[in-house]
């Protein structure tokens, strides 16, 4: 039972916690008064039933719990203001329709460029998925007090420094959106990157990023680029239980056993994909989804890919995307080519550089530079996977 | 809300600077100028830019520190950064959005940075 | 003339202060705001409320933080009126922060005056 409250709650916390901080101006204590009503949830639910609508029943508990914090508090400011904005909440237990729904302010706000990068992506999953700091903490493997220090000093900058608590104006909205994606983009990586480990939570990170994905289409139905992060992330998840094999070691693409890829979530970004493309205003992750799509064909169209690469590398000229294309060049017009371009990135501490050197080396039977490659890569920093994959080629390399 | 824009200048512009005759000097402040004044014109009326100052070099700085009584006076500034402050000015914005906006006109921004800092009102 | 007196403090440091020390400081600190040489300054809030703005080409680029980490933050400004740099050095070594910190002090730039 307590299970059941816990993720009821957690689908309509971060609603809760929107309609909160509408009202109180402050995230910490729209935070306090949802986490009240989530004790006495846990308490009265499994005595009374669950409420008939949970949403309602949540945000009605916490404004009663926040107007009696408020009511008990003496030196609160603006004391009766913010009474009179808590009363004014239209609470009917029966029914959350009559609240706004503020949690694309919340997402925006969580994900202010004035926030450091780390402290978007830990505030983004306490406060909009609903996360607890213990979660979050195992998930970047960082101690829980760190992590906690993170998020109060997180919301106190909100405060303090005036960031306001809305859905940015149209000028500022393209760049704006784009942290929110990197957000929700560097979330669903933290999962994916380590899927396999064994620890289950990295899985749940890939969940809660497609989960957030797919609330950020919901709430801007006519942004392309939400709607191409939520069918990147989809399309790359269909396959995330064939990548590791049974020892743990990454399964390349083209060896995955494409039983185990679900269909269903390919089916699902696929028509994602396409209502994106619809809109004719290509960008970033459509681009990276159309090319997940690609990869997922039973013949891999590597040309497509490669030209793909090329309006990829023109709209984000990271030396990532550059590699990628130097790898869809090689496949298209040979390994040399892609030798080329490779050497022209500069990506000192990226394993994955020197293994795509070392692969194209391999495939041109030049076994001595190949494996100088290899070890390149196996001297950095790398996940277990990767680490044994390549440890793999190295062996074949040196034998041959 | 009211915030101190802290003005940094490029650490490369003031090598410039230094290096260049009286009259190079007069004529890029003179390049300068009107972009400030254009930046008062459009804000100035609003009341949003509060109290400016340009300062002087960070050659000409000096460091006061009070140790046990003995006040110590050293020539130059308190670190030595790439990116020195070169000016401040008052901000006075409904939020950091707005604060940010007004900053990103800053014409020194274009080659160096703005910090913005919430001021403490007492 | 003009002199910016740009104070550097550990941040912590007020923490640890006992309710009289604190009064003893504060009261300090309104004394000289109200000295006739002082003609403006404020006190700021921490350096973890601070934001960085640049701008490139036509981006804009917010980041969190100062514009650069030194080992003492930026607190607060004093503007002093003076007859030389001597003189503001006087009043910003009354600057209680002065003797746990450091005082920067700047001339305010002059077109073709005096440089002190």
């Amino acid at each position: 039972m307590t299970t059941d409250v816990g993720r009821v709650f957690k689908e309509e916390w971060g609603r809760a916690v929107a309609a909160l901080t509408r009202v109180l101006g402050d995230i910490q204590l729209a935070e306090d008064a949802v986490q009240d009503a989530f004790a006495t949830a846990l308490d009265r639910w499994p005595r009374d039933g669950e409420p008939a609508s949970p949403g309602a029943w949540i945000i009605t508990a916490a404004r009663n719990r926040a107007i009696d914090r408020i009511r008990r508090d003496q030196v609160f400011t603006r004391k009766a203001e913010m009474l009179a904005r808590l009363q004014a909440l239209a609470a009917d237990e029966g029914d959350v329709s009559p609240i706004p729904d503020d949690r694309l302010a919340l997402v925006f706000t969580c994900c202010h460029p004035a926030l450091a990068a780390e402290s978007r992506v830990a505030l983004t999953l306490r406060e909009v998925a609903g996360l607890t700091t213990s979660e979050i903490a195992h998930a970047f493997l960082i101690a829980e007090p760190a992590m906690a220090q993170r998020l109060v000093r997180a919301k106190k900058k909100i405060r303090d420094a005036g960031i306001p608590f809305r859905v940015p104006p149209d000028h500022l909205l393209p760049e704006r959106l784009r942290s929110v994606l990197a957000v929700l983009y560097l979330v669903f990586n933290e999962g994916y990157s380590a899927s396999g480990e064994g620890v289950p939570i990295r899985d749940d990170l890939c969940d809660e990023a497609i989960r957030l994905a797919k609330l950020l289409a919901v709430l801007m139905p006519d942004e392309p680029e939400a709607l191409g992060l939520l069918a990147l992330m989809l399309l790359h998840d269909a396959r995330r239980e064939a990548r590791v094999g049974a020892d743990g070691e990454i399964v390349l693409l083209a060896d995955q056993d494409r039983g185990r890829w679900h269909r269903s979530r390919i089916d699902e970004g696929t028509r994602i994909l396409e209502r994106a493309l619809s809109y004719r205003r290509a960008g970033s992750y459509q681009l990276q989804a159309a090319i997940a799509a690609l990869h997922l064909e039973d013949t891999t169209d590597w040309p497509q890919i490669a030209a793909l690469y090329d309006e990829l590398a023109r709209v984000e000229p990271t030396p990532i995307v550059e590699l990628n294309r130097a790898v869809a060049v090689a496949m298209t017009h040979g390994p040399e080519l892609g030798l080329e371009l490779m050497n022209r990135i500069d990506l000192p501490g990226y394993h994955l550089l020197h293994a795509a050197r070392a692969d194209l080396l391999r495939r041109l039977e030049r076994n001595d530079e190949a494996a100088a490659a290899y070890r390149d890569a196996l001297a950095l920093e790398m996940n277990s996977g990767d680490r044994a994959f390549l440890e793999r080629r190295l062996g074949e390399v040196v034998r041959s | 809300m009211k915030y101190a824009a802290l003005l940094t200048n490029n650490a490369d512009d003031v090598a410039a600077w230094e290096q260049m005759t009286a009259e190079e000097a007069a004529a890029a402040r003179a390049e300068e100028v009107p972009k400030w004044e254009k930046l008062f014109a459009d804000l100035g009326p609003s009341g949003v830019l509060g109290e400016g100052f340009e300062l002087d070099s960070p050659a000409t700085a000096k460091t006061v520190r009070v140790r046990d009584g003995e006040t110590l006076v050293t020539d130059g500034p308190f670190a030595e950064t790439k990116e020195q402050i070169g000016g401040l000015m008052e901000i006075e914005a409904e939020d950091l959005d707005a604060a940010i906006a007004i900053a990103s006109r800053i014409p020194l921004v274009l080659r160096a940075s703005v910090e913005l800092r919430p001021v403490i009102e007492h | 003339m003009q002199y910016l007196a740009l104070i550097y403090g550990d941040e912590s440091r007020w923490a640890g202060l006992s309710p009289e020390q604190r009064e003893q400081e504060m009261g300090e600190y309104m004394a000289l705001s109200q000295a006739d040489v002082t003609k403006g300054g404020h006190e700021l809030d921490s350096i973890a409320t601070a934001t960085t703005v640049r701008v490139r080409g036509d981006e804009t680029l917010v980041t969190d933080g100062p514009f650069a980490e030194l080992k003492e933050a930026l607190g607060g400004y004093y503007v002093f009126e003076c007859d030389s740099i001597e003189e503001a050095c006087t009043w910003a070594s009354k600057i209680p922060a002065a003797r746990h910190g450091a005082i920067e002090v700047r001339p305010v730039y002059v077109d073709g005056g005096e440089r002190s």
